[in-house]
């Protein structure tokens, strides 16, 4: 297996290519993305791109990649501008199936990581969403919306070519010792924003299920769209009890105009999407990609409770791993250079 | 057969049942010589939330008892300690029928609508949980999950939104009691004179999720409802402007005044008969069913309801002591 990993600089995708590695039935792993790695990676092969991936096409013909894991969609918008999220999300992506379909490409596989906001979050929503429902109002927020555009572009391709194996893979908020989402952020301090009146019931993976459920798309042949998330819903109130956090109360009426400020002193930055959700929650049904065969690590509980874990661990210790920086020069010697001693060959 | 407004603690012995010997005295005998009943602060058994899929145990994490519903038996509970009184001593509520309810499996309750503000959905949820210990979770009007405070406590109560799906969901995966006004706010909306004259059951959407979930249609024919807050005017225009389906002058607004009158009920004496179930002996799960069979089929149980009423009616001889 020869394997393509976009987003290689953002969390998920070095944490993918890290798993990936260590697997023997893939070959090679190649990583894209503007930004170096997060972690270090052992063989993973890094190429520098624009936000765009524009020479996405010349890679994929020069490495015979048989499989690409699409990680680079931007679901935290506060993290980017508006247009730096379009440009990566819809054309990132549209570069990314152009030269997953074009003539001379060996790609048999592709499979996205998207998330649950498509299903956005209204008071006229079903309690669980299954993965062929469609939203009850239009998208809004524009994460939403790139989203909602990225979906009908991998429908489309599934549908040109049916010789790919396109899988995508809804995610909820995620929870994890080492990501940071607004959700965690909001989680990690002191107290923790609700709006007033609304205990909305929410879901959250674990970082490993996410990593888990994106290498068994990988390994595995499951065509089709999954709803990921561990069992079980919960209120926000119990999640911020779990976590050990008092909440503390915005306006149920001109909610976002209330959030501004904290955004602007740089305490918080609640995204729309967010301020909807913690509103009226959202929950979606997990059968589906459990009757595809995958295991999950955790339920909804089980990710809160392992989040608190690791908030009470670094409460104690602070930051237990140092951070990596990436450093080319350093990379190229341990893989290319004749100097060192490599078993295998 | 009758139970009286609250069944007394049979345990303790202090008042006897009321029993309409008239009818079906085998029915009498088995529910007395049944085991004393809990009191009504006992809990009522609740189904763990996915009990299809347990592969995670998180009785150790959780620290709240809210349900995938959202209803919490502990909110349920000290709503029942409050609701009690008032169903007893204020309305008076008695059933008949109640053995029509099935103990287990799901079944989807369907009953007429009536009240400015419906007394109805309080009622029949507090009897059945009160007299055979079952969970019962309302369906109604999505509005409430957009109102702050409210929308909560509604959840928590055991209020669910509407949608087809988690009717399918709480009825074919959950097995739950579920209940639900065909009518909606038509029947809520509807003027003192034409109290007790069904509506039109919507597009029948409650009988496909019935026979798409495998489950009965449990008719409960309620009365009292209509008297314990009349509508005599409506204003459609002030209902435009805020936006909600109808903007009522009751008579209680007349006799207790614009604020209390929004609250307080009269005490209207409630009667509740639950029908037949009604099983439709279709495959569930189908992708869709007969149009004209759901219809016909609704159109037949809404008949069941008005004939139901209108002897109830008959034999009523006072709205306030039934």
């Amino acid at each position: 297996m020869r394997v393509l990993v976009t987003g290689l600089g953002t969390f998920w995708g070095s944490h993918l290519a890290q798993e990936l590695e260590q697997r023997d039935d893939v070959e090679v792993v190649v990583g894209l993305d503007t930004r170096e790695p997060r972690l270090p990676l052992e063989r993973t092969e890094f190429v520098r791109a624009d936000s765009s991936y524009s020479i996405l096409h010349r890679i994929v013909q020069a490495t015979k990649v048989d499989t690409i894991l699409h990680t680079h969609l931007i679901v935290d918008s506060t993290t980017l501008s508006g247009r730096a999220m379009h440009e990566i999300n819809v054309i990132g992506t549209m570069n990314m199936l152009a030269a997953a379909g074009a003539a001379g490409s060996a790609v048999r596989k592709v499979v996205v990581k998207s998330s649950t906001l498509v299903y956005g979050a209204n008071y006229k929503d079903p309690y669980y969403f299954r993965e062929d429902m469609q939203r009850t109002r239009a998208p809004r927020t524009r994460v939403e919306r790139s989203l909602m555009e990225v979906a009908s572009f991998v429908r489309d391709f599934a549908e040109d070519n049916p010789h790919v194996i396109v899988t995508k893979l809804r995610f909820p908020n995620v929870l994890g010792d080492r990501l940071e989402t607004p959700f965690s952020r909001a989680l990690r301090m002191a107290v923790v924003p609700e709006i007033s009146g609304f205990d909305p019931r929410l879901q959250f993976a674990h970082e490993d299920d996410v990593t888990g459920a994106l290498v068994y798309a990988t390994t595995h042949d499951v065509p089709g769209v999954y709803n990921v998330v561990g069992d079980g819903t919960l209120p926000w109130s119990e999640v911020c009890a779990i976590v050990g956090k008092r909440r503390v109360a915005m306006p149920p009426v001109f909610t976002a105009l209330a959030a501004e400020p904290l955004r602007m002193l740089r305490v918080l930055e609640m995204p729309p999407e967010m301020l909807s959700l913690l509103r009226y929650g959202r929950a979606v049904d997990n059968q589906r990609f459990k009757k595809a065969g995958y295991h999950y690590k955790y339920s909804t509980a089980g990710a809160v409770d392992a989040f608190a874990r690791s908030l009470r661990l670094e409460r104690t210790v602070g930051e237990k791993d140092p951070t990596y920086r990436y450093e080319r020069d350093v990379e190229t010697f341990f893989r290319h250079s004749s100097a060192v001693v490599r078993e295998a060959e | 057969m009758r139970f009286a407004a609250g069944m007394p603690d049979r345990a303790t012995g202090d008042a006897p049942p009321t029993i309409d010997i008239t009818t079906r005295r085998e029915v009498d005998d088995a529910t007395l010589a049944a085991p004393p009943a809990p009191t009504s602060s006992a809990l009522v058994p609740i189904r763990p939330a996915d009990e299809r899929a347990p592969d995670f145990d998180d009785r150790a994490i959780r620290r709240g008892d809210v349900d995938a519903w959202g209803r919490s038996e502990r909110v349920r509970e000290v709503a029942r300690m409050l609701y009690d009184p008032i169903y007893r001593h204020y309305f008076r509520a008695e059933w008949e029928g109640l053995e029509h309810i099935p103990e287990t499996g799901g079944a989807l309750l369907v009953a007429n609508h009536a009240g400015a503000i419906p007394p109805d959905a309080p009622v029949i949820m507090h009897g059945i949980e009160k007299e055979l210990h079952r969970p019962v979770y309302g369906l109604a009007e999505y509005l409430f999950r957009a109102l702050p405070v409210i929308g909560t406590l509604w959840a928590r109560a055991g209020g669910v939104p509407a949608h087809p799906d988690n009717a399918y969901r709480l009825l074919h995966d959950d097995e739950q009691l579920a209940l639900v006004f065909p009518e909606g706010e038509k029947g809520t909306g509807k003027l003192y004179r034409d109290r007790y004259k069904l509506n039109r059951f919507g597009r029948a959407g409650f009988v496909e999720i019935a026979m798409r979930s495998g489950v009965p249609v449990v008719p409960i024919a309620v009365v009292g409802a209509e008297e314990s807050m009349p509508i005599l005017f409506k204003n459609r225009l002030l209902a435009k402007l805020v936006n909600i389906p109808y903007v009522p002058i009751t008579a209680n607004h007349l006799v207790f005044g614009p604020l209390l009158g929004t609250a307080l009920y009269f005490p209207a004496k409630f009667k509740l008969r639950v029908l037949p179930p009604v099983h439709f002996g279709v495959p569930p799960d189908q992708e869709r069913y007969s149009r004209s069979r759901v219809m016909e089929e609704a159109d037949r149980i809404r008949g069941h309801l008005q004939t139901a009423l209108y002897d109830m009616l008959r034999s009523r001889r006072s709205v306030w002591f039934g």
